[in-house]
Parts: structure tokens; C-alpha cells; sequence
């Protein structure tokens, strides 16, 4: 079955509360992420699913080189990020966006669904 | 004999290739695969069809030859997986009775206009896989080189079969929303068609109105009971009968008011009004009320109801305008609306409502403003708004139009 990547992008710069404008709409949006990860489990869809902390704890690693070449921040610097994902296996596009608009509710944000390679783009890759 | 082989073939490719290409799409589950196949076995055809005769039944043969086209092509990519190929390799004919034929064709309609597709990029692979046209033609049609064009192409079929976008029509929940991307990249081929834009092609193109209501019709005849549908084909009839009468022999539009409703199309004209009359009846009987296509049809089967321009029911225009802006509150339906209100109200009611409306980037709204203000005699503030129009407006004819009324402007006074 084909899976999709499920992003959900934030602002760089979060608040207390997180993206959230107030502590309440915070713990609604949990709540509602909440009961929309259990259907994608009870549904069968769900592989993984996890918030991400704040952008600016992120570390870009180089090892091309020598020795590994460290930089604190992004790889790319934007004014908004990925602030957490869903993975899940639908069976066709149609499916994958309905859930993605059920989880865009949810969680309230916009959400970007990419789907995976297979093994047969993978295999067309290795022998173009 | 060789002319008889060409016509043939000619009618085949505009009656077949939807069908041959929707089939060879199901069986093959590749967008990709089932155009080249498709165009493979019409190419097979221009080379044996003069030397062996027409086949008796040239679209089954059009496909049988496809899909040993498409097997061949399977055979040489070894990528696939076995199980894949097992399917395509295991049936010679396709198994399936003629109706499903017919569901194939709005399977490819549906995936072509997938929403999660750019709207450039559905137009593009609508009219490539269910109108036929070659790259070039299309890259032609928009103006675009034609690498662009068959890049856009290809971007499409490959987001298509890596993103799993599904070869079906869409479940009854979703059908509304699709069905209506489906007809506004049919309405956007007909309308590039009906006021083309760009200076170096004709005010009219005819290639791609002719192409709309050809792809409108097909989506009729498959779902003719839908009043959006039914609406959209009446609607593009109602346009096109009046095509001959609209641009003058000097290359000028030609308005309403002024058209030879003898160069008008009588056929097209009444096979639209029977739509529009069957969508009356059904909405009586109790059906869903009409979208924005049947209103707009309705309109237009006002506009050509009359012998006369001075005939025109405008009260009648209105209303349907009232209800179209219910459904639609968006400012072009409100220009479009108060056009007609001017004919009932007199042009300074129609001008208060159409200097309210955020629309200073539209040709269509200073061409509006300019002649209500001409019928106002306020000349100069006429003259400024044709000026504006003639700047904007893409469309060779209308331009040309535009400036000839501006022109005729009396110069004195200016108030």
C-alpha cells in the first residue's frame, strides 16, 4: 500500500503556548490530534506520528568531509518550519488528502502530503 | 480510395482516442504507457489502414492494437513487477462489457482534473488524453513552447502515478466538488477559444471552442443526468451559435445589440435551448436548484431567445443574475448583473452599483463603466474609462471595439 508523508508546518518562533494563541485552544488542538491519531489506528493507517520541538534546537551535520562539520540552527532558514508529521499507508491519493484535511483540522495547521517511493520507483531509479 | 482511408482515420482519432486511451489506462494502471500505446496504434493505423483496408471495427482494433503496443513496451522494462505484468500479459481482449467502456472514459476525465493537480497542468492533460491533441497543438492553444508543454505534460503523468492518484470516478461525497473542476477546465479551453488572448492570434479560436463542447458533450452523454453538466454544454451551444456574428470581416467585436442574428447557428441555438428546457423541467419536477453553468445558460438562452436585441427579456436577465450572485457573490457576477440592470434601471443606477465594485485591474469593468458613462454623456470621464479598457483588454477584437467607441465619443463638452 502506498505511504505518505504528512507535515504540518509551524512558525520558527513558537510562544508558551506552542503555535497555539492561548493555553485552551493549545489542549483543544491535543485533544482533537489526539482522537484523530486513534482513528488513524483504529482505521488502520497509522505508522508513526510525533511533534517536533522548536526549530532553532536544530543541529545541520556535514560528514562529507574529514571531520563532521557542525552548525547550530535549520538547514534552511525560513519563517516557517516542520513543527511535527504523520506517517500513514492509504490506498491512493483521494484517501491520503481526506485524512490529511481530517488532520489539518485537528491539529491546526496546513499539512503537506508527499508520498513515499516504492519499490517500484525505486527499482525504475536504480536502472535508468 | 486513399482520402476515404484518411477521413477514416481522421474520424477514428476524434471518436476512438478517449476510449482507447481510457481502456488501455485501466488495464495498464499507467496514464503514461497507455497514451504512448495509444498513439503507437494510430500511427500502426495511418500505415496500414490504406494498405489493408478499414478494419470493420476500428475502435476495437485501435485497441487491441494498442495493448499489444503497451505489452511490448511492458516486456522491455523489466522493472515492473511480475505481478503487474501478469495482469497486462494475461488478456489479449479486454474482458470488460461495452458499459464500463463509457466509465473508463470518465475515470480518465476525473483523473486528469484531480484537484491536487495545478489548474495549467489539468487543462494541459485533459485536452493530450481525452481530446487527443498532440503537444504541439496544445503548446500552440496557450501559447507556450512546446518543450514547456510537454514538460508540464510529463510533470503531470509522473506526479499522477508517484503521489497514487486513483483511475476512478470519484465516491458520491466527493462528485460535487470534483465534477466541478472537471467543468471549469472545460469552461477555461472554451473560453481561450471564445476571447482568445495574446496579439498575435485570431480574436476567435475556433480549434478550441469546437474542442470544449467536443469534451463537453462526451461528459454529457456520460452523465446526463447532472444539471451542471447539462448547464455547462448549453451554455458553450448558446456562445458558439453566435461565433460568426461576433467579430466583424475588419476584425472588430461585434456587441450583442448589433449581431446579424441571421449569422447566428439556428442548430446550436436550439439544441441549447432544448437543454436549457430540460433543466427547467427537471428543477420543476422537484431537482436540485440550478448551479452557476445553468443560470448562466439560461441567460444566454435569453439573449437569443428574441429576433430582435430590443426583444431581450432584461427583467428576466436580472433575476437569473440575482440568483447567480447568491451562489456566487464575487464582483464579476456583480458587474456581469449590473449590465443588465442598466437596461431596466437606466445606466446611473447600473453605474452607482458598478463604481463600487474592487475590479480596476478587469477590462470588462471600465469597458462597463465607459459605456454607461457615454450613455450618461459624460464623455470625458468616458473617454478615460475606454483608454483604461483598451489597455487592458487581451483580446485583439475587443480591443479594437473598445477604440472605435472611443472614437465616437463627441468631443465637446467632456462632462
Amino acid at each position: 500500500m502506498p505511504r505518505y508523508l504528512m507535515s504540518v508546518y509551524g512558525p520558527a518562533v513558537r510562544n508558551q503556548f506552542g503555535d497555539y494563541p492561548d493555553k485552551e485552544s493549545m489542549l483543544q488542538a491535543f485533544k482533537d490530534t489526539g482522537a484523530f491519531n486513534d482513528k488513524l489506528v483504529a482505521d488502520g493507517y497509522f505508522v508513526f506520528a510525533d511533534g517536533l520541538e522548536q526549530v532553532s534546537t536544530a543541529t545541520v551535520v556535514d560528514g562529507r568531509g574529514a571531520e563532521p562539520v557542525l552548525t547550530d540552527g535549520p538547514y534552511l532558514e525560513a519563517k516557517e518550519h516542520l513543527g511535527g508529521f504523520w506517517v500513514i499507508d492509504a490506498p491512493d491519493l483521494d484517501v491520503a488528502l481526506r485524512l490529511a484535511a481530517e488532520g489539518s483540522k485537528a491539529c491546526r495547521g496546513k499539512v503537506e502530503v508527499r508520498p513515499f517511493q516504492t519499490e517500484e520507483s525505486f527499482k525504475a531509479l536504480l536502472e535508468s | 480510395m486513399t482520402e476515404l482511408v484518411d477521413e477514416a482515420i481522421t474520424r477514428a482519432h476524434r471518436s476512438e482516442w478517449a476510449r482507447v486511451v481510457a481502456s488501455l489506462a485501466r488495464r495498464f494502471g499507467d496514464l503514461d504507457v497507455a497514451e504512448e500505446a495509444a498513439a503507437e496504434a494510430f500511427a500502426t493505423a495511418v500505415e496500414r489502414w490504406p494498405r489493408d483496408g478499414v478494419p470493420p471495427n476500428p475502435g476495437a482494433w485501435l485497441t487491441t492494437t494498442g495493448a499489444r503496443k503497451a505489452i511490448d513496451r511492458l516486456r522491455r522494462e523489466s522493472h515492473r513487477d511480475e505481478k503487474h505484468q501478469e495482469a497486462a500479459l494475461l488478456y489479449d481482449e479486454p474482458p470488460e462489457p461495452l458499459g464500463a467502456v463509457d466509465d473508463d472514459r470518465l475515470r480518465l476525465v476525473f483523473t486528469c482534473c484531480h484537484p491536487a493537480l495545478s489548474s495549467d497542468a489539468r487543462v494541459a492533460l485533459t485536452l493530450r488524453m481525452v481530446g487527443g491533441l498532440t503537444v504541439p497543438e496544445i503548446a500552440r492553444a496557450f501559447l507556450v513552447q512546446e518543450v514547456a508543454m510537454g514538460q508540464r505534460i510529463t510533470r503531470a503523468k509522473a506526479k499522477i502515478k508517484a503521489a497514487h492518484i486513483p483511475y476512478r470516478v470519484p465516491l458520491t461525497e466527493d462528485l460535487p466538488g470534483r465534477l466541478d473542476a472537471v467543468l471549469t477546465v472545460l469552461f477555461l479551453v472554451f473560453n481561450e477559444g471564445y476571447l482568445a488572448t495574446g496579439a498575435g492570434t485570431d480574436p476567435v479560436r475556433a480549434d478550441l471552442t469546437a474542442e470544449a463542447i467536443r469534451l463537453a458533450r462526451l461528459v454529457h452523454e456520460l452523465m446526463p443526468d447532472d444539471g451542471e453538466v447539462t448547464g455547462l454544454l448549453a451554455l458553450m451551444l448558446l456562445t458558439e451559435a453566435r461565433r460568426a456574428a461576433r467579430v466583424s470581416a475588419t476584425g472588430e467585436l461585434i456587441t450583442l445589440d448589433e449581431q446579424d442574428r441571421g449569422a447566428w447557428d439556428r442548430a446550436l441555438i436550439e439544441e441549447g435551448h432544448a437543454l436549457v428546457r430540460s433543466r427547467l423541467a427537471a428543477v420543476a419536477a422537484g431537482g436540485p436548484p440550478p448551479g452557476r453553468y445553468q443560470l448562466l445558460a439560461a441567460v444566454n438562452a435569453v439573449h437569443t431567445d428574441g429576433r430582435d436585441a430590443r426583444d431581450t427579456d432584461w427583467s428576466q436577465v436580472v433575476a437569473l443574475y440575482d440568483r447567480l450572485v447568491r451562489l456566487d457573490p464575487s464582483p464579476v457576477v456583480a458587474l456581469n448583473r449590473a449590465v443588465a440592470v442598466a437596461e431596466v434601471d437606466g445606466p446611473d443606477v447600473a453605474l452607482a452599483l458598478i463604481d463600487r465594485l474592487p475590479l480596476d485591474g478587469y477590462h470588462a469593468f471600465h469597458a462597463a463603466r465607459a459605456d454607461l458613462l457615454r450613455r450618461l454623456g459624460r464623455s470625458g470621464e468616458a473617454r478615460l474609462a475606454y483608454d483604461r479598457a483598451v489597455a487592458l483588454a487581451g483580446n485583439t477584437a475587443e480591443a479594437a471595439y473598445l477604440s472605435r467607441r472611443r472614437g465616437q465619443l463627441r468631443s465637446a463638452g467632456g462632462t
